[in-house]
């Protein structure tokens, strides 16, 4: 048995052995294309961790913005390496070792859940920078290599919710709604498929929300969750359910195209639905339900962090930006959308990039049936408020969004949203 | 030969082989290797038109290209092992044990509980009450349909594949229990700041305990199954119940007590995962790795040395395929693709090893 077996992985390895000495000659995998370095930037070598790949919407942002930025800063190609569907476990610590063994200078993973790794990570080897993209706890680590970075992503769910609200004003004027697209107090039904429960999910359907109804505010909006970020099934049952009870506008904070197909499949059929996207343009799978979808452009973010690799300044701890540096947008219009939708875009986009509109304007939601004038967030990750290092949010009227840090804190609930489950 | 005179005779028949020599053997497994990576090669050159040699390669440097990514080979191989170990002597009893990924979650739930209600205990205390636990769960996990099947011949299959789904229902109840940040779903690295029931860095990697311990195991069940009362009983009910019951054998509490060590071993190893590598619980944690055991155990009929070599084999294609992604810009779904091809292979050569195909116009040969 024993002597079977050594032959066995002898021979095995012979042949791995061939194969290995028959590629020697070639370029391990894609050349870099042109790529000109100069002499400071080609020290600088990116590491990047991703959730998935290509096929799946918010990975595929992350890597257009990454590839732009590398451009932007004169970063080649090959000095980018890429580790594709690393999972939120161990294999994310592992692959960052991989990376700083490749001898990469920084690394940056895209999602939430790789951080806890990342930070272990960067306590193990304090010379390379780690930036845990839409993380919460670098503040808190005590380690100068360690970062946490988001987009103001709430700013232009706001917008979306703008483009929607106009949709819903006209269904409403076209008299195209049917009574069971009325709740009991004759609010339009909104639909909105989230991911999980937390913080930067609450944050952005809230913002959804607050957009929707500074066009039309006699809405309410029911959410559903599929505790997934990425789960086509799962999102695509969630809208048809949620039309089911008559929502008209499907919004979404998961990141599959299952919502809006389902949408689509629905507004063929006779229903009234419109879908608002995330992350990607919906219009090739919903030409007719997709109305616009909110995006990143993570291109800013990872071209301000190369470009401080590149000239040796420290990376921001806490870096969140919106439309007023171009970090966020949403995508072309769809052909579904309301006359006059493009100027009241372009008047929401003006209004937050001058600072004359804060999304979370006090005097325009509820908790409670109460108006809030105080409300802290937490700033030392043991998601409570109230230990003295956590932080007054609201002043100056507004919750003061991604200030107090990168990652989205506006968790609460405010009336006229449901959460289903 | 007399019943098949009036029908024709059928293209292909297929005999059984008595044994086939060793080398023999060895060269249909080595044919199926090369046939495979011959489809995979032909199948990558055809959809993206990059050098298959090159993929090989880098599968090749994605498992064993530097010391971390060694180590990290090692550590899934040991895994994997692990879990096989424990499920061997089941399924040596025939007794169909789909439970693994059960209880190699269970295990380690108690596990990371352990971390983080116990983490006022001292390290050497608190890493012996971590084994002990996870062993208790494991086995706990394992007793049951043993239980059943012992009492009311209920089918063990079932039984274990539906105790999966239990305990992945409870790990979820645990995530969403301790996690951290709250709604987050995830509990994220427990005891990150003072390591508390971590296993200790020695050689420069935290997985070498993990390597003693599955090396420790192995050698232990290879005497267990073969030089043991214990393991010729399980042997003998494994082949005919009816046997071992003539013999004296009381088959409903060796079936019992197989599944209470398999059941341990594989709790064992989800201590092992929890606390030798990810510091955390989630479902991934078990990550499918019940289920590849179940194909390392057979692949190795039950050899405990062979386990660690074919665990080896799928530690570096899992490895090196994650490697042909982030070097050869083929995606996730190309890499399973060829690990799906080479298993298929060689899971198919077995069959050629215990049968033989006979062509009608062939060459006139015996037929047992």
């Amino acid at each position: 048995m024993k002597k079977r077996a050594t032959v066995f992985a002898l021979c095995l390895t012979l042949l791995l052995g061939v194969f290995s000495l028959a590629g020697c000659g070639e370029d391990g995998g894609k050349a870099g294309n042109e790529g000109s370095g100069d002499g400071g930037s080609s020290n600088v070598k990116i590491g990047v961790i991703l959730v998935g790949d290509k096929n799946e919407g918010y990975t595929a942002a992350h890597i257009e913005g990454i590839e732009k930025a590398a451009k932007e800063q004169g970063i080649p190609a090959e000095n980018v390496i890429w580790k594709y569907s690393v999972k939120e476990d161990e294999s994310c610590f592992d692959a960052a070792v991989d990376l700083v063994d490749q001898g990469c200078t920084a690394i940056f993973s895209n999602s939430y859940g790789h951080q806890s790794f990342m930070q272990q990570a960067a306590a193990d080897y304090p010379d390379v920078q780690f930036v845990a993209m839409t993380g919460d706890t670098a503040a808190n680590s005590g380690l100068s290599n360690f970062h946490n970075a988001f987009t103001n992503v709430y700013e232009c769910r706001y917008v979306s919710g703008v483009v929607a609200g106009m949709k819903v004003k006209e269904l409403v004027e076209a008299g195209k709604l049917s009574p069971e697209n009325y709740d009991e107090n004759n609010k339009v039904r909104i639909g909105y498929v989230g991911a999980y429960p937390y913080a930067e999910v609450v944050s952005g359907y809230t913002a959804f929300f607050l957009g929707i109804q500074s066009v039309y505010p006699d809405v309410s909006m029911e959410v559903t969750y599929t505790n997934s970020w990425f789960d086509i099934t799962a999102e695509g049952e969630a809208a048809n359910a949620l039309m089911s009870d008559g929502c008209v506008i499907i919004g979404q904070h998961a990141d599959s195209t299952g919502a809006p197909t389902a949408v689509q499949n629905a507004l063929k059929s006779g229903k009234v639905a419109y879908s608002v996207g995330y992350n990607v343009d919906m219009l090739n799978v919903a030409p007719d339900a997709a109305l616009t979808s909110a995006t990143n452009n993570w291109s800013v973010y990872y071209s301000y962090a190369f470009g401080a690799l590149k000239n040796g300044s420290a990376i921001a701890t806490d870096w969140a930006e919106g439309y007023a540096s171009g970090a966020v947008q949403i995508t072309t219009l769809g052909s579904s959308v309301a006359a006059g939708t493009d100027a009241k875009v372009k008047e929401a986009e003006d209004a937050i990039k001058s600072g004359s509109l804060h999304v979370f304007d006090a005097s325009k939601f509820t908790v409670g049936g109460k108006k809030l004038d105080s409300h802290k967030v937490d700033m030392n990750g043991d998601f409570d408020n109230e230990d003295p290092e956590d932080k007054e949010a609201i002043w100056d009227g507004y919750f003061h969004e991604s200030e107090l840090r990168a990652a989205p804190s506006f968790d609460l609930r405010i009336d006229g949203i449901t959460e289903l489950n | 030969m007399q019943e098949y005179k009036n029908s024709r005779e059928p293209l292909i028949r297929l005999t059984k082989r008595d044994s086939m020599p060793l080398g023999s053997r060895i060269v249909v497994r080595l044919v199926s290797v090369v046939l495979a990576m011959l489809v995979c090669a032909v199948l990558i050159y055809a959809i993206t038109g990059i050098n298959p040699l090159v993929v090989y390669r880098t599968m090749f440097e994605g498992a064993f290209g530097s010391k971390s990514r060694i180590w990290s080979t090692v550590k899934e191989m040991m895994l994997l092992s692990c879990i096989a170990i424990g499920l061997a002597p089941a399924f040596k009893m025939r007794f169909w044990n789909i439970g693994a990924e059960g209880q190699v979650l269970v295990g380690g739930i108690v596990t990371a509980g352990c971390m983080i209600y116990l983490n006022k205990l001292p390290s050497a205390l608190l890493l012996p009450v971590m084994v002990l636990c996870s062993i208790l769960a494991g086995a706990l996990w394992g007793l049951l349909p043993a239980l059943f099947k012992a009492k009311w011949n209920t089918n063990e299959t079932l039984a274990t594949l539906m105790m999966n789904y239990v305990a992945i229902q409870l790990t979820s109840f645990f995530v969403a229990k301790w996690e951290n940040p709250y709604g987050s779903n995830t509990v994220g690295i427990i005891n990150q700041s003072d390591q508390k029931g971590w296993f200790p860095q020695v050689m420069g990697s935290r997985y070498f305990f993990c390597v003693v311990l599955v090396l420790l195991l192995s050698v232990m069940m290879h005497i267990y199954l073969k030089y043991t009362k214990h393991g010729f009983e399980i042997s003998v009910v494994g082949a005919s119940e009816n046997t071992a019951r003539y013999a004296g054998i009381n088959v409903s509490w060796v079936m019992i007590r197989t599944m209470l060590l398999s059941g341990a071993i594989c709790g064992l190893s989800g201590f092992m995962a929890v606390a030798g590598a990810s510091h955390t619980i989630s479902v991934s944690t078990a990550g499918g790795r019940g289920f590849t055991a179940i194909i390392v155990a057979w692949m190795a009929k039950f050899d405990a040395a062979t386990m660690l070599l074919i665990s080896l084999l799928l530690a570096f294609l899992q490895n090196g395929a994650g490697e042909i992604a982030s070097k050869c810009g083929l995606n996730d779904y190309a890499s399973q693709m060829i690990i799906g091809i080479l298993l298929f292979f060689l899971l198919g050569c077995e069959f050629f090893i215990n049968y033989r195909p006979v062509f009608r116009h062939g060459k006139k040969k015996e037929v047992r």
